[in-house]
């Protein structure tokens, strides 16, 4: 133990002030909650690639489509399928498309029929959630009921059935009849999230009405419980967007996607498939690769968002 | 358990047929109505099916007959196949499937957890960031893509894996993978964070301080208690790998009951969609069942709770 | 006579995302044989992590030994190997822990859970092994124990858990028994029974024990010596006596006073101490307690005290006690 070399002089000895002492003292700053979550999302590195990803998807989906001058559905058929150059950079198709132009156009396809898709998840979810919180207990079971079987029937099998049936034989489905079906039974977990939540807003209702504290209270409660459910949600929604990509992008491989000259990414690629067998493997691959691209951003951003808002990873 | 069991055969049961009935009314349900007399079939075809559905009768007349039929087996006839029914086609292509889902299975819960558990035990080391990439690229990428990308870069180059078809072990390697990956990267990220919730546990403090050895702590203590979340998703992940399969069996030209369904698609043979549909769905639920039973019997607090302590 | 666990300056620190927080800030006591010393202190004083220190079962990231030595029959643990440790772990040293709901292995029988720890140590058949492990829930009072190993620890209550607990811990008639607050989490009849428990065993096997609690009950009613600890520090030690009739150090005072007593009247207030202790990111320079002592003097604030002494081995860490303070107190009581 290190002695400390000092003088010891009586006048040490004297009490110490009441003002000099502070007994609640409280050394670290508290952090707010949202900024704090912004914070930790920003150290994941990942999470920022995946939202970098997104972003640039985004804008190049409307942007990328006039940077070439070709069109979508301008056909040279003297270029056909023609390997990527510096004046087709993706190549072209097989009926001599400029596939960098085609990928933009649908990459717009696929994310907007992503979002469309979790923004509908989304509404019917806290829909449904909620008017099932709201009601009444039977009421309730019998909603959570329907919804568990909902659930527990094959989210794709039923997307393509719908669109076998809603698609003119032959070629493809219309856009509101894909994001429809993928929207159908994708809402279960966001209505059992705000179930749950609601349920609990009822239950310290009720308390507070027991102990008559006022509608002050409500609304301290209000700043707690939507604070809560916006976390979750917000991650809901965020990995609810690559499922739905993916689902469009299997249908697309199955022939039930969009109606050609409309593309989205999904089609590319099924379109693409012939290609392989003859060597012009990038018709697949280029559009399989932004598919890919654009789930990996959602997901790793959905997981940064998931993990930032966990209260028990706060440091 | 035997009150939570028959529950759960009776909620299955009701699924199946829910599937059923939306089916059947979706395939009614197509414009342009298939099944009738005016539709686009080949006289002979429609013979047959007026015989066996009574096509001219009202729907609600059809739907059961047609129940009737599958609850004896039987799955009805191809439209537009007039050598095979359904059944035949099944029976065709089903253990092909089969096979490679189990496969495709093996590979998701064996080599997943694994890759879990080692991210876990490493965590923020380098095995952990390794194991993670791939399990995001495995959820990112499409069970299709995967294959596309092994046949290009890898069939083509390694001579003994072939490009697509079916018949020797060599056959099933590549698309078993495709199709699992994806369900491997699930079961690993599971397993990862199952794991390291279990780590922090306070029984893991007390095995370690009981002076047992390592290996034990991570498989007796830590490994026993993380994979029971795993179990639970088992039902979601046969689920996946159904649809994975008729996309990896359309690009290997894999000769399965997923290749069917898909052709029975683009043909529009509704007959052939409403049967393969079913069947898949009572495998589906078949699977989703067992599961449940698995989970029963592995976590020793649900067993004994049910058995009304 | 040899003591059987010397603990010698230690400093354990951990490396968090805002710096370093000094956990245990420099502590040294001793444990006789069948010696009963019990460590004192609010929550976030250091005794946990020094009762898990002693067997290294701290989390080595992000925990580290700063420095000191632990000493167990003369050996320094922190020189050893983690298979020499292996081999002190439930053997010569075991532990308990604080809440039995969650320290047993829900997937594992209890039965496989003792015979576990033994047949490490031990070279013993499963049989023989599973016969130990009978014997030993009999001895804590387990009912019908050749039924008991095979089941699992949901179906035992709380108080049982923690007779389980105890059980596997002294299987192996370990020489230190440590003890992490094996109480807290029960209720107060299954409390003394527990206590009861642990005093028998130790008779039986002439074992030390370490106690750590913030239960002054618990430490009367079981301990030989008492360490007092604070925010990282010891700030006073002794025999029962000493701490309970003749407490040296303000914090001790203010702990035995806060205690309710029976006989406490409607318009008494409780005596809880006001404040909260310090950061340990930045540990105080001075007394550690100086900002919530009423009897803090000048010097207090930024000069740590040393340990004085009150007699045969009871001291505390204060400056009140220096000699200093004294005459400057008799001055002022002249001058006034």
């Amino acid at each position: 133990m290190m002695k400390e070399e000092f003088t010891i002089s009586p006048d040490m000895f004297l009490p110490a002030s009441e003002e000099d002492r502070d007994a609640e003292k409280i050394r670290r700053p508290s952090i707010d909650y949202w900024p704090d979550v912004w914070r930790r999302l920003k150290q994941n590195k990942l999470a920022m690639v995946g939202l970098i990803i997104i972003v640039v998807m985004s804008i190049m989906s409307f942007v990328g489509t006039e940077i070439n001058g070709f069109k979508y559905y301008e056909q040279h058929y003297d270029l056909i399928n023609s390997h990527p150059d510096s004046v087709h950079w993706f190549g072209t198709d097989e009926l001599g498309r400029d596939l960098f132009t085609r990928v933009w156009y649908g990459a717009r396809y696929s994310l907007f029929i992503g979002f469309m898709a979790a923004l509908l998840d989304f509404v019917f979810g806290v829909l449904y959630g909620g008017i099932a919180g709201m009601a009444t207990r039977k009421v309730d079971a019998v909603m959570m009921r329907i919804a568990e079987i909902i659930y527990s029937i094959p989210y794709l099998l039923i997307v393509i059935l719908l669109s076998v049936v809603f698609s003119t034989s032959g070629q493809g489905s219309s856009l509101f009849v894909m994001i429809l079906a993928m929207s159908l039974t994708g809402w279960v977990p966001m209505a059992l999230l705000v179930r749950g939540q609601v349920l609990q807003l009822k239950e310290s209702e009720y308390v507070l009405a027991a102990e008559s504290l006022g509608a002050d209270h409500r609304w301290i409660l209000k700043k707690h419980i939507i604070p809560n459910t916006l976390g979750p949600i917000l991650v809901n929604v965020t990995l609810s967007i690559p499922r739905a990509i993916f689902a469009e992008a299997t249908l697309s491989f199955l022939g039930l996607g969009l109606q050609a000259p409309k593309s989205s990414l999904g089609t590319l690629a099924n379109d693409g498939l012939a290609g392989m067998a003859v060597g012009h493997s990038y018709q697949i691959l280029i559009p399989a690769i932004f598919i890919s691209l654009i789930m990996f951003g959602f997901n790793v951003l959905g997981d940064g968002l998931r993990d930032a808002l966990d209260p028990r990873l706060r440091q | 358990m035997k009150k939570y069991l028959l529950k759960r055969f009776v909620m299955a049961i009701f699924t199946l047929w829910a599937i059923v009935t939306i089916t059947f009314v979706l395939m009614h349900a197509v414009p342009g109505n298939p099944f009738a007399k005016e539709g686009k079939m080949p006289e002979v075809v429609y013979e047959n099916l007026q015989k066996k559905y009574g096509l001219d009768k009202p729907l609600y007349q059809q739907y059961v007959i047609y129940l009737r039929n599958l609850l004896k087996g039987d799955f009805g006839d191809s439209m537009k196949s007039r050598v095979e029914t359904v059944n035949d086609m099944i029976k065709r292509g089903f253990p092909v499937s089969a096979y490679m889902g189990f496969q495709a299975l093996l590979i998701a819960l064996i080599f997943g957890p694994a890759l879990g558990a080692l991210a876990a035990l490493n965590q923020n080391k380098w095995p952990d960031y390794l194991s993670m990439v791939i399990a995001i690229l495995g959820i990112s990428v499409p069970s299709f893509i995967m294959g596309t990308v092994f046949i290009q870069f890898i069939a083509r180059k390694v001579s003994w894996l072939p490009i697509g078809g079916w018949g020797t072990f060599a056959h099933t390697i590549l698309p078993s993978f495709a199709l699992g990956l994806m369900p491997l990267a699930y079961t690993a990220r599971l397993m990862r964070s199952s794991m390291l919730e279990v780590l922090g546990q306070d029984y893991i403090k007390t095995a370690k301080s009981k002076g047992i050895a390592k290996s034990a702590v991570i498989l007796k203590h830590a490994v026993r208690n993380a994979i029971l979340p795993i179990i639970s998703v088992l039902g979601t992940l046969v689920s996946n790998l159904l649809v994975g399969s008729f996309v990896v069996e359309k690009i290997f030209g894999i000769p399965g009951l997923g290749m069917f369904f898909v052709k029975s698609i683009s043909n529009r043979d509704y007959t052939l969609i409403m049967g393969t549909t079913i069947f898949y769905a009572i495998i589906l639920i078949i699977s989703l069942l067992l599961v449940d039973l698995a989970y029963m019997f592995i976590d020793p607090r649900i067993k004994l709770a049910e058995e009304g302590r | 006579m040899g003591k059987v666990l010397e603990v010698k300056d230690l400093k354990i620190s951990f490396k968090t995302f805002f710096g370093e927080v000094e956990a245990v800030r420099g502590i040294s006591f001793d444990v006789g044989k069948r010696e009963t010393v019990a460590i004192v202190g609010e929550s976030g004083c250091g005794k946990s992590v020094t009762a898990n220190s002693i067997m290294q079962l701290l989390p080595m990231p992000p925990a580290f030994f700063k420095g000191g030595e632990i000493l167990f029959n003369g050996e320094n643990l922190l020189d050893k190997t983690e298979k020499e440790m292996k081999e002190i772990r439930g053997n010569q040293i075991s532990m308990v822990f604080q809440d039995p709901m969650t320290s047993l292995n829900p997937t594992m029988k209890i039965g496989d859970q003792i015979v576990e720890g033994l047949r490490e140590h031990r070279k013993l058949t499963q049989k023989e092994a599973e016969q130990k492990a009978i014997e030993m829930l009999d001895l804590v009072a387990v009912p019908q124990p050749e039924k008991r190993i095979h089941q699992y620890p949901h179906e035992f209550s709380g108080g049982m858990r923690q007779r389980v607990m105890i059980a596997l811990a002294m299987v192996s008639t370990p020489q230190l028994l440590i003890a992490d607050e094996p109480t807290t989490a029960l209720d107060v009849t299954v409390q003394a029974q527990i206590l009861e428990l642990m005093k028998t065993l130790q008779d039986r096997l002439d074992m030390s024990i370490i106690l750590i609690t913030h239960d002054l009950g618990v430490v009367a009613d079981m301990s030989d010596r008492v360490i007092v600890m604070y925010a990282g520090q010891i700030v006073e030690q002794g025999t029962v006596d000493d701490i309970f009739y003749r407490p040296g150090h303000p914090y001790t005072r203010r702990l035995l006073a806060s205690v309710p007593h029976p006989n406490l009247s409607k318009d008494e207030p409780l005596q809880a101490i006001e404040g909260s202790p310090p950061d340990l990111y930045v540990p105080p320079k001075g007394c550690a307690f100086y900002d919530r002592c009423d009897r803090a003097m000048k010097i207090c604030k930024d000069h740590m005290p040393e340990f004085i002494s009150h007699g045969d081995s009871h001291c505390s860490r204060c400056w009140l006690h220096h000699p200093m303070a004294k005459q400057v107190q008799d001055l002022g009581k002249e001058g006034a």
